[in-house]
């Protein structure tokens, strides 16, 4: 029985490879050209140096939704609860009411969209028949200190884009009147600085989620 | 006690200080280096962010962040390990790497003291024998930490010192056999002069120059031979039990091994503190000479001054709100820059006026002071030969930075191939070839062929 021939641990390297010190000089001359190129041109990276310098999105790109208006200043949305409906991540809350002094009849008295479910499919953009929803305003900083900040209410929406683009928290902050059910106050529900156990303690116990 | 009974202790102490800072000054610059060199080698622009009072130092801040990091986070002691060795490791891998340094010649002798911390002897077998014990703190830490992996990277510390050990020791063995001696002040002598008096530019010396480079990136853990770290398959090696001041200590070590790797082989194969074509004799009768020369530097900063000045048009300092504290960074180092370059034509015009040859404590003091021993000429060579081993021990530090974002890590059987069937017969080979070679040109190949030391 012929025995297995004895296995090379060389990998196919050359002879003048496997003296590795050639390659090592070619390696190094090569990353010493990066080096000298980036040195004397800062602006060869592509790096965006984010808080200073923003990256401006494309006109697709699907950042916070905003609510259109009408010429006479009311929300397009008639509240026919396409939204909702087609809404794969259950993120938008709807409240119907009637106006019998306008065309449309039906509008929408509360229009929250959670924005910790919302997942920016945009399929709520499309399905809307009166263009009331749109997603171009390529805001993508969307955070809060509290899950009840994050839900974005009609009064933010409408304002979005009016110069306003606060997070909803701080909106919701200087405009106490127009903040959703159970927003906690003028003070920030929890500190700057806490752990986020204590985040989410504190949402929780004031009522926060919107259960749905 | 009168004051001349004090001096050599005070001596004893400056040269121990002295070493110790030089170190930990480099260090936190390396850090940076290390960072800031891989992040162009990749084509980012690396840590940018911190700043004191707006100035960011091109990244510099950051290293005094990590120092207040590694502070104040918690020490955290795992309940498995064996805490009295544990605790002892990063001691000893920090303790054995700053005292490798000590049979380092800094300088020319300065009014007949020499610029080393020690005169041992055996010089160089003392590096030798303490690099060797630096294995201890790895191989300890493995050990101690009780935990399967960090056993693994203080084995392969272990193996890969022992194997690389060999060919460091045969290929200095090269360089004692050329300058007949095993101190390191003698050898940095020896290579005084001419640049090929450098032992890197005799043939043995070059292989020697090049095994001894080799094992010391494996001697230090650095890639492409930072196998007892090995994240990729040891989660961290040796420390990754060690968290805050511990693992500091096993950070700051490998870069002092860095330092330490680099000086010994500046002094070995680059002339140590010796400036080319210069002896520190002729540098002593022209002193002057050397201050007026330290003026050819300005130009150089007045460059980095327009440099500084054109950053400010960069889109990062132009997207700047209007008020941001950065924004003044660029113009404060242009006074920077600018103020060296002035520092420098200062230090030309004293140079000008002779001042380096009057220099004594008589001068200084308006003829207050008795002692009239001129030190001028002696603090210029010494300054000269730190600042010229200082640049050595930077550029090597920075080949090993270098090579580590250039180079992947070789994998085990690689390592060990490579120290005992490649380096090994080869490092053996040069030694017999530079006792041939020392035989027929004891004074090396260009002295004894024109007659010329």
């Amino acid at each position: 029985m012929a025995l297995p021939a004895a296995r090379k641990m060389s990998s196919g390297m050359s002879a003048g490879e496997s003296i590795y010190l050639v390659e090592m000089l070619k390696g190094l001359a090569l990353t010493m050209t990066h080096i000298i190129k980036n040195i004397f041109d800062q602006d060869r990276f592509r790096t965006v140096e984010y808080p200073d310098v923003r990256k401006s999105m494309t006109e697709r790109y699907r950042g916070a939704h905003r609510l259109l208006l009408r010429p006479d200043g009311k929300v397009k949305c008639v509240a026919c609860m396409c939204c909702p409906t087609i809404c794969p991540a259950k993120c938008i809350t709807i409240i119907a009411g009637e106006d019998p002094n306008d065309a449309a009849e039906k509008f929408p008295v509360e229009f929250d969209i959670d924005m910790l479910r919302c997942i920016f499919c945009g399929f709520c953009v499309e399905a809307c028949p009166k263009d009331a929803i749109r997603m171009d305003t390529r805001i993508y900083e969307i955070n809060a200190y509290t899950r009840q900040a994050m839900v974005h209410n009609k009064t933010y929406m409408v304002n979005l884009m009016d110069g306003l683009k606060p997070p909803a928290e701080e909106f919701y902050r200087a405009n106490p009147d127009n903040a959703p059910a159970g927003f906690a106050g003028d003070e920030p529900a929890v500190p700057v600085g806490q752990p986020f156990v204590n985040l989410a303690a504190g949402a929780e116990a004031s009522g926060a989620g919107r259960a749905r | 006690m009168t004051f001349d009974d004090v001096l050599p202790y005070l001596v004893a102490l400056g040269r121990c200080v002295f070493a110790v800072v030089f170190v930990m000054q480099i260090l936190p610059l390396l850090i940076w280096a290390e960072r800031k060199g891989a992040a162009y080698i990749q084509d980012r622009p690396g840590p940018n962010r911190a700043h004191v009072m707006g100035i960011r130092a091109a990244g510099l801040v950051h290293t005094l962040n990590d120092v207040v990091k590694l502070i104040m986070k918690e020490d955290i002691v795992p309940g498995h390990v064996e805490k009295r060795y544990w605790a002892a490791a990063p001691v000893i891998a920090m303790s054995v790497a700053l005292c490798t340094f000590i049979v380092v010649p800094f300088g020319d002798n300065f009014m007949g003291y020499q610029l080393k911390v020690s005169d041992i002897d055996g010089g160089l077998l003392f590096v030798l024998a303490a690099t060797g014990m630096g294995v201890y703190g790895v191989m300890l830490a493995g050990w101690a930490s009780n935990n399967k992996f960090s056993l693994l990277g203080g084995l392969r510390a272990s193996a890969q010192m022992v194997s690389y050990e060999l060919s460091m020791g045969l290929s200095a063995v090269v360089v004692f056999l050329i300058a007949g001696s095993v101190s390191l002040s003698a050898i940095a002598e020896m290579q005084a002069g001419a640049i090929w008096n450098w032992t890197v530019f005799t043939p043995m010396g070059f292989i020697a120059f090049v095994l001894f480079w080799t094992a010391a990136f494996a001697e230090t853990n650095r890639t492409p031979f930072d196998l007892p770290e090995g994240e990729a398959e040891l989660v961290g090696g040796y420390h990754t039990e060690y968290s805050s001041l511990r693992f500091a200590l096993f950070f700051m070590a490998e870069y002092a091994n860095m330092i330490v790797a680099s000086s010994v082989t500046a002094t070995l194969f680059f002339g140590g503190y010796n400036l080319p074509f210069v002896t520190p004799a002729q540098l002593r009768e022209h002193a002057d000479w050397v201050l007026m020369a330290a003026a050819l530097a300005a130009p150089t900063f007045v460059y980095f001054a327009y440099e500084a000045n054109k950053r400010k048009q960069r889109p990062f300092y132009q997207a700047l709100p209007a008020g941001d504290a950065r924004l003044k960074e660029p113009m404060v180092f242009v006074g920077l820059w600018l103020g060296a370059a002035v520092a420098h034509v200062g230090i030309g015009i004293a140079g000008a006026l002779g001042l380096a040859s009057k220099l004594s404590l008589n001068f200084i003091s308006f003829g207050y002071l008795e002692s009239t021993a001129v030190f001028g000429p002696d603090l210029v060579t010494a300054i000269v030969g730190i600042t010229v081993l200082a640049a050595k021990i930077l550029f090597g530090c920075w080949f090993f930075i270098w090579v580590r974002w250039t180079v992947p890590r070789f994998r085990y059987d690689q390592l060990m191939d490579l120290g005992w069937k490649r380096m090994l017969p080869l490092a053996l080979g040069n030694v017999m070839f530079a006792a041939i070679w020392v035989a027929f040109f004891p004074t090396g190949l260009i002295s004894t062929l024109f007659g010329s030391k």
